[in-house]
């Protein structure tokens, strides 16, 4: 897939709590490049002085019909902070679309799942849709730490069936997503994303139950384009770049 | 028009603009966003005798205006790069240079000896300056003899260009410099990274899987440009400077400081497409102060 170097327009920032903010985007030349989902963007922040090389964020989803790009930035540094306080109509330099994107299940009579912790919701929303325009009905399991880290559920629900756990028990089942009860249904395909515990031990259970899974990795990366071999990971085939061969890992590859 | 093209011994550039090894790839990666064929010359991915892994993750740790790297020459091996890569690079309209380092010096001169028979890979850039592995790499390029050693062994394999990458991480870069340039090298690039370091308080760990690693970007620039200075000063063959090149600006200050040609790299990262830029902006500077060519700002630098 060509890659672009390309301005944004900021058109809405949505704040959705303290840490987070939902970010549309619109092309300033009109033209919105392909992109997949599971793949991502190189941000470029140039008004932060700890931030030098641009900020790795996930395609949360494209609208189409509105040429919008959106993103979901998490507060995690001054970079991060920055970009989720930009005021619309600010004009953001992007790389993309960088990566690789999910696998379709090949079951098509049971339904994918599809795992998000805390920013890691962000690829699935628009995996879910493609899935969803497939014909499939995905199941999203969600989780946060309390039902105000719960982001966009009306979007998530929308299109699919929406499950959700938190560890306070403050919305749906108090736990781990990995000990919800929808674990025990049958499922074509497992696709996580979130913090790394969770996703090895969503790779658990998958193993376990013998369905195909998915993991969305976010080492730290440089280059974005699989130049500078800093954001590897290992795999059976030794040192794999990330941000070019991932960040979609089947994982049946990973040393997990 | 101006003319752009410099010489670097036998081997003509079209511009000064070049790539950095290890921040573009195989310059595959960066055929989206440039014309490829618009650059100097383009130094590949460091290349040993034998398929490398390179170090644990985590490799690399951002810092003010900068990056420190521990990437450790991870390379599939020239028999590899040999039969895979360069099919897909030969043809590509610039000087496709490879990076070459090693453990010993058995295995520069096998690398180099291979490399020599790849008819468009015009010149090879020897790596005595990667700091980020335990054997070889930047213990030859700390003492003149360990650097005098590997470029005369290689020379004597090696009919083509002859670039030798140097560390920074020495007390006197020019007697480096001219410990190479005695063995017969045709040029000298320089700066390789600055050993450096980052800690992580909160965890109370280092932030590299080794520790230690090398520091580029922006923030190298005024100890590169130094250097490069020190070396224009002090040896007669071409000098290729770089170290935190991130505009024309940048190259030109290079350039005046005695550089025949520029290498950029770690800017790549920031903007896919600033070595083209830098090729414009020179033009533009050579203009703008009425020089008809490049060569007429190499060394330029007017002291008193």
């Amino acid at each position: 897939m060509k890659k672009y170097i390309k301005d944004f327009v900021l058109t809405e920032n949505k704040q959705l709590h303290s840490a987070y903010a939902l970010m549309k985007f619109r092309p300033q030349d009109g033209e919105l490049p392909d992109m997949l989902p599971g793949q991502f963007v190189e941000v470029r922040i140039d008004d932060s002085t700890t931030t030098y090389l641009r900020r790795p964020i996930s395609i949360h989803n494209i609208d189409s019909n509105n040429k919008e790009l959106w993103l979901l930035v998490r507060r995690a540094g001054d970079g991060t902070n920055r970009l989720a306080s930009y005021k619309e109509g600010t004009i953001v330099n992007m790389v993309l679309p960088l990566g690789n994107t999910f696998t379709m299940p090949a079951d098509k009579q049971h339904q994918p799942l599809l795992i998000g912790g805390g920013v890691g919701v962000a690829p699935l929303l628009y995996w879910g849709k493609v899935l969803q325009e497939q014909g499939l009905r995905p199941a999203f399991l969600l989780g946060a730490r309390t039902d105000k880290d719960l982001l966009q559920l009306d979007d998530f629900e929308a299109v699919g069936d929406v499950y959700l756990s938190t560890e306070d028990g403050s919305a749906g089942e108090k736990g781990f997503v990995t000990q919800h009860s929808v674990l025990q249904q049958q499922f074509s395909y497992i696709y996580t994303c979130g913090p790394k515990p969770m996703m090895q031990a969503v790779a658990r259970i998958a193993r376990e139950k013998d369905v195909p899974c998915e993991v969305s990795l976010e080492n730290m990366m440089a280059c974005g384009v699989g130049a500078c071999l800093c954001c590897v990971e290992d795999t059976v085939e030794g040192h794999v770049c990330v941000c070019k061969e991932g960040p979609i890992f089947n994982i049946d590859r990973l040393q997990w | 028009m101006v003319d752009l093209s410099v010489k670097i011994g036998n081997l003509g550039l079209k511009n000064p603009v070049m790539t950095a090894s290890g921040t573009f790839g195989y310059g595959l990666e960066f055929a989206d966003f440039i014309d490829l064929s618009r650059l100097g010359g383009i130094i590949v991915k460091g290349t040993t005798l034998n398929h490398r892994e390179g170090n644990l993750y985590p490799r690399m740790a951002e810092t003010p205006s900068g990056m420190l790297n521990a990437v450790g020459l991870q390379n599939k091996g020239v028999e590899y790069f040999a039969e895979h890569i360069y099919p897909q690079i030969k043809d590509i309209d610039t000087n496709m240079i490879v990076n070459v380092s090693g453990a010993c010096v058995e295995d520069y001169v096998a690398t180099a000896e291979r490399i020599a028979s790849l008819d468009k890979i015009p010149a090879i850039e020897l790596n005595i300056s990667c700091p980020n592995v335990k054997q070889g790499g930047m213990a030859f390029g700390t003492s003149c003899e360990g650097a005098a050693s590997v470029v005369s062994a290689v020379r004597k394999v090696y009919p083509k260009t002859l670039i030798v990458k140097l560390s920074p991480n020495v007390t006197d870069i020019a007697s480096i410099a001219k410990a190479v340039e005695a063995e017969g090298a045709d040029s000298v690039s320089l700066i390789n990274t600055l050993m450096g370091m980052s800690i992580d308080a909160e965890r109370r760990r280092p932030r590299l899987s080794t520790i230690t690693g090398g520091l580029s970007g922006a923030c190298v620039k005024p100890v590169a440009l130094r250097m490069v200075w020190q070396v224009a000063n002090a040896v007669k063959i071409p000098v290729i400077g770089l170290g935190g090149i991130s505009s024309a600006t940048d190259a030109v200050e290079f350039l005046l400081a005695g550089a025949t040609a520029i290498q950029i790299g770690t800017a790549n990262f920031i903007d896919p497409a600033i070595t083209v830029k830098v090729v414009e902006g020179i033009e533009e500077y050579l203009k703008r102060h009425n020089f008809n060519s490049v060569q007429d700002i190499i060394g330029a630098l007017e002291v008193r």
